[in-house]
């Protein structure tokens, strides 16, 4: 299911909303609009909660975080800190990183298991990482961008990539994720992928602006239509059912 | 040892175009071609339909904001004048390519096909290939409208000289050509007594005015006449008249000076004879070769007048010839003439040849032999009347003043190899020009080498050239080296261009 929104007339919502499979962290706005379109969507399964880092409103470029955890930068205040952790699920770590790249949402790409990374991050961000999302972390860029972070976006059932990556780059990104990868655009062709949308493994919001050629393939690649149906365990996981069980 | 291969070329991923979704490489849009365009239109703000102002009359095109240029149809000039045309809204694309559609000539249309490039949507290029279609309206053009409205000026200076002879008029014609000062004039009118020049502002007449009061010695006077006028933005309409009388004294005149002013010009005789006009008046006596020089101011404050009109001139013949030398001066007396020898001589009318014989001075010594014809004013047996001329003493009064000297008339006219330039006029209601005046000025000119330095002489192509400065017969000429090569523009055929010379 993939869903339109807008922050404040910014179709950049990647900036202002950190989604992953167990949270979804929104930024503070004027309005309560861009809120209720993710408490709409997410507050039956997920807790959707305001959180601001270190003063500022694009929570979605500064942090980074799946499943297992949430990393922040140093800049983040205690106060911020002790109201994530609040918010979040008790099975969810949050870890504070000193990064000298403290964007972390711009310089790291990660879904549940694998994470790439910005070729130049501290070694010791790498290990934090590694423990704290339980990921694989790789150093890796996308179109020879190094900002992996902006420019794709995953989940664990697939990915969005820079429309300019090439076939061969798309083969070796996919081999390390594991997942289907497509070069695509959002937002009517801006490419800044993680700048224009969040997802996670049901669910995915993507800019005002995006067309809906760009939404089909947003749907078709992360497999927001058939996965989130209930009946799909009838037919896509019942051989994996069947084979656990037996 | 095995070799890791490099892939060898890096294949391309299609994405899909973001609004029609049809594959397509990408692109800094991401959007094909096809939606990129109707996203946006780079002729956007350029107009598509142009207004061509054109003047009928003289077959020109407007180019703002006040040159007019002819061009022919679909020619490079038309076109830069059409691209100026829509220049100002093509600031933000790139003009790639510009041509001409056909149109039909008489359909006042002129199509242009323009290719444009513009940056849109994060740098990527589009290119876009339009028609710009120009209207042609008539619009008379400002030199047209002046011959069609006749009397479209703002001031005249009239030019005038009351004189029989026009000798200054044509030195003054030649002055005006070589400074080009005709050039802004809308309309040059010959009048009786002289010549009008209109123009369209007051500084051009002014300038016209400086110009003459510093060649010719005249007086001005100006006087303006209201046309309209309107009170709230206290702007005044008037026509300018600049009225500018020449000294009515011209080369060859004998003059009587009043005797305050002989004196006053180094004790000259009162009967002089003018040499030259100039920026002032360059006078003689005959008696004693003393020269003088009246500007115009002292002429308007002490007039004299032309004694005898150039028409009263008699052809005298040399009977004896005494050359003067170390003739004295008295006490105060002004400048000789080094360029002239005093003669004393004995002259005989040849019209009546075995009549009286006069006995007179003259300042042409060095030219005159026994024999020699010599033109020259009979006083004994005119009636003159002059205001100075009559207080003087009899036995004072030369009875022959001699001018010049004679030289076959139609043989000079033939051998004269150069000609002048004349200003384009308006001859309306006037005589044909005097032929014999015109012939009087160009001998001038050929016998005074200070009046033609002044002037441009154009060598005459259908003469043959002359190496000397006079002729056999001793009459000067005009040397090839003080001629002007006229400019002739001829086609490459030679023979239609033929009448086209220009100035």
């Amino acid at each position: 299911m993939a869903v339109r929104a807008s922050f404040e007339k910014n179709n950049e919502i990647g900036c202002f909303a950190k989604l992953t499979n167990t949270y979804c962290l929104v930024a503070v706005g004027g309005s309560e609009n861009f809120y209720s379109v993710f408490e709409g969507e997410l507050s039956e399964t997920i807790p959707v909660f305001h959180a601001s880092i270190a003063g500022c409103r694009i929570i979605g470029r500064m942090c980074v975080g799946n499943r297992h955890g949430l990393i922040v930068p140093s800049s983040t205040t205690d106060q911020e800190l002790q109201h994530i952790r609040n918010s979040l699920p008790d099975a969810v770590r949050v870890q504070r990183v000193e990064e000298r790249l403290s964007a972390l949402g711009n310089v790291i790409a990660c879904n549940d298991y694998v994470a790439l990374v910005h070729p130049d991050l501290d070694r010791e961000t790498e290990e934090i990482l590694a423990d704290t999302l339980k990921v694989e972390v790789f150093r890796q860029t996308v179109a020879e961008q190094v900002l992996v972070g902006s420019y794709c976006a995953f989940s664990n059932q697939g990915g969005l990539v820079h429309p300019k990556t090439s076939i061969e780059d798309q083969d070796e990104l996919s081999s390390l994720l594991q997942v289907p990868l497509v070069a695509g655009t959002v937002n009517r062709g801006s490419e800044v992928i993680a700048g224009g949308m969040v997802v996670n493994d049901w669910c995915a919001f993507c800019g005002l602006d995006t067309t809906s050629t760009e939404l089909s393939v947003i749907e078709s690649v992360f497999r927001l239509s058939d996965a989130a149906q209930p009946s799909a365990i009838a037919t896509t996981m019942r051989d994996s059912l069947i084979d656990s069980m037996a | 040892m095995e070799y890791v291969q490099a892939p060898a070329t890096i294949s391309q991923a299609n994405i899909l175009c973001c609004t029609c979704g049809v594959p397509i490489p990408p692109n800094p849009a991401n959007m094909c071609v096809a939606c990129l365009r109707t996203q946006v239109d780079i002729s956007e703000g350029i107009p598509k339909q142009v207004t061509v102002n054109f003047c009928k009359q003289c077959e020109r095109y407007l180019q703002p904001p006040a040159t007019w240029m002819s061009c022919a149809l679909e020619s490079r000039e038309l076109l830069s004048l059409c691209l100026k045309k829509i220049k100002s809204s093509m600031t933000k694309v790139r003009l790639i390519d510009a041509g001409f559609l056909w149109t039909e000539p008489h359909s006042k249309r002129i199509k242009m096909k323009v290719t444009i490039q513009k940056e849109v949507m994060n740098g990527a290029i589009l290119q876009q290939v339009f028609v710009v279609e120009f209207v042609i309206q008539y619009q008379m053009c400002d030199d047209c409208h002046r011959v069609e409205a006749k009397d479209f000026w703002k001031a005249v200076v009239q030019v005038r000289q009351k004189t029989s002879h026009k000798k200054t008029f044509y030195y003054l014609e030649q002055l005006i050509l070589k400074h080009k000062l005709h050039q802004n004039a809308l309309n040059i009118k010959e009048m009786n007594d002289g010549i009008d020049f209109y123009y369209s502002t007051k500084q051009h007449a002014q300038k016209m005015t400086d110009f003459l009061q510093c060649t010719v010695p005249c007086r001005s006077k100006t006087s303006q006449r209201l046309i309209s006028h309107d009170i709230h933005s206290n702007t005044f309409n008037y026509k300018s008249t600049y009225s500018m009388e020449i000294v009515p004294v011209c080369k060859d005149n004998v003059i009587c000076l009043s005797p305050k002013l002989a004196q006053s010009l180094g004790n000259m005789g009162q009967v002089c004879v003018c040499v030259r006009v100039t920026s002032t008046i360059h006078l003689i006596d005959p008696n004693t070769l003393q020269i003088a020089e009246v500007d115009g101011g002292t002429f308007w404050r002490y007039p004299f007048s032309s004694l005898c009109s150039p028409r009263q001139l008699e052809e005298f013949i040399v009977m004896d010839i005494d050359v003067l030398r170390n003739q004295k001066l008295g006490a105060g007396a002004g400048i000789r003439s080094n360029k002239h020898l005093l003669a004393e001589l004995w002259v005989q009318k040849t019209s009546e040849m075995d009549g009286q014989q006069y006995h007179c001075r003259t300042y042409l010594g060095h030219l005159l032999n026994i024999g020699d014809l010599v033109q020259g004013y009979d006083f004994v047996n005119s009636n003159i009347n002059d205001e100075h001329l009559n207080k003087m003493k009899p036995h004072a009064i030369p009875d022959v003043v001699l001018i010049k000297k004679c030289y076959d008339r139609n043989r000079r006219s033939k051998r004269r190899n150069w000609k002048l330039h004349e200003m384009d006029r308006d001859r309306e209601g006037m005589a044909p020009n005097d032929e014999r005046q015109y012939e009087d000025f160009l001998e001038d000119l050929e016998e005074d080498e200070a009046l033609r330095k002044n002037i441009n002489i154009y060598r005459d192509a259908s003469k043959v050239a002359v190496e000397s400065d006079t002729d056999e017969e001793g009459a000067p000429r005009v040397s090839l080296a003080e001629m002007l090569e006229e400019l002739s523009l001829t086609d490459a055929t030679g023979e239609d261009g033929a009448e086209m010379m220009t100035e």
